[in-house]
């Protein structure tokens, strides 16, 4: 196994050479990593490579011999997924050491037929393990983006504003399922306690579509307001879907609904004991003032 | 053994649950409270749950059961002041306390309760 380290200490600046010309023609993307930082990683991969085999077989990429190059794969890896490599280009970066490793091993046992291939073959091996722990490295950090992206979009999707003093709006957008739920119900009854809100009113416009459990989820968020003291209303239902809740047999019937938000605004703030009135002194426009008189 | 105490407010009854609720209090309160009803002729019971933090199915029942026992007895409850995350195991739970009157704050559950006592009184004269 040792020959494998030799070879490559050896050759390590000819490999290292023809290694980035080979990803050169096929994934060394100029436009993301620029030269230095690529052969700086070229050679951190090469002697953390000739540290492993030192120690332990190829086929145990998994044990401590290889910590420092397992580790030194997955940063780039991840570093590598961040910077919006494809997997492709991602694998291919080490897989492209075949070549010129393979070329330096053939120039070496050039005699002994016997010595090429299995040295060859544990070559491949390691080269192998050493792309799949690139890959399941971009895959983590890939996930990882994706996880993140999840949780923002629950943050930046419930907002609960105050409309007046002791009303408040919950404008849902998207579709409502469990997690986002949980969010929105906390959200509401976080703000409902922070600002003393009796009327919270729960505008669906945004949901694209109500089936019974969109309709439950909401149910619930209700009776957990009531508990609490506060009375919703439900506003922004689309013709379509007073249809399906219809169709589908939903009991809305506890629960106010309104068609349009400003419906429901003037029920909170008639229930609320507020009115609003027409000032009468309200600037008029002259197209205004023509049909005034018109109607007389 | 630590009771919780059922203060008397003209006609109404203030109750506020600041500990945690075990097993025993609660049926001590239930017995209190409705001895406390009969006893000063009370129309209103106030519950403040503005402290209680951890609520189980026999808690929500008890809620439940010292609202219908009032009811019986002629005096309206409100319970105040749920806590989202109560609120939030409440329904969890599936108990959605139907019977029970509920405000935000001791002050809104007053109103209630003393709009409640003057309607009655309208209805009576």
């Amino acid at each position: 196994m040792n020959d494998l380290a030799e070879i490559i200490s050896q050759n390590e600046d000819r490999i290292r050479a023809e290694w980035i010309r080979s990803m050169s023609n096929t994934v060394q993307r100029a436009d993301l990593i620029s030269k230095a930082e690529l052969d700086e990683q070229c050679r951190d991969i090469l002697r953390a490579i000739v540290a492993g085999v030192k120690t332990s077989r190829p086929t145990e990429i998994s044990s401590s011999g290889w910590a420092t190059g397992r580790e030194l794969l997955s940063e780039i890896s991840a570093s590598r997924a961040r910077q919006g490599f494809s997997p492709v280009e991602v694998a291919t970066f080490v897989l492209s050491l075949k070549q010129p490793l393979f070329a330096a091993i053939r120039e070496k046992f050039v005699s002994s037929q016997e010595k090429l291939f299995d040295t060859i073959w544990s070559a491949t091996e390691l080269l192998d393990r050493l792309a799949l722990v690139t890959t399941e490295a971009y895959m983590a950090t890939r996930e990882e983006l994706i996880l993140r992206q999840q949780q923002e979009l629950l943050e930046l999707s419930t907002p609960v504003v105050k409309l007046w003093d002791g009303i408040l709006a919950l404008p849902i957008i998207g579709t409502l399922d469990s997690a986002r739920t949980q969010v929105v119900m906390e959200n509401l009854l976080e703000s409902v306690v922070a600002t003393n809100s009796k009327y919270a009113i729960i505008d669906i416009t945004g949901v694209p579509t109500v089936d019974t459990l969109v309709a439950q989820h909401l149910l619930k968020t209700i009776t957990a307001a009531r508990l609490m003291g506060a009375e919703c209303i439900i506003s922004g239902v689309r013709p379509q879907i007073a249809q399906t809740i219809v169709h589908l047999g939903i009991n809305l019937e506890d629960v106010v609904t309104k068609a349009k938000l400003a419906d429901a605004f003037a029920l909170a703030l008639q229930r609320s004991g507020r009115t609003v009135v027409r000032s009468s002194s309200a600037p008029t426009s002259p197209i205004s003032n023509l049909f005034a008189k018109r109607e007389d | 053994m630590d009771r919780i105490p059922v203060l008397r407010m003209g006609s109404l009854l203030l109750i506020t649950i600041q500990v945690d609720m075990h097993d025993k209090l609660a049926l001590q309160l239930q017995d209190d409270v409705t001895e406390r009803i009969s006893e000063w002729g009370a129309t209103g019971v106030l519950i403040d749950i503005s402290s209680l933090e951890i609520v189980d199915s026999f808690i929500g029942r008890m809620l439940a059961n010292i609202a219908a026992m009032s009811r019986v007895l002629g005096a309206d409850t409100v319970v105040v002041g749920m806590q989202p995350a109560v609120a939030i195991t409440l329904v969890e739970l599936g108990m959605s306390l139907p019977g029970v009157r509920t405000a935000l704050s001791v002050e809104a559950g007053m109103e209630l309760l003393y709009g409640a006592a003057t309607r009655a009184d309208d209805a009576s004269t």
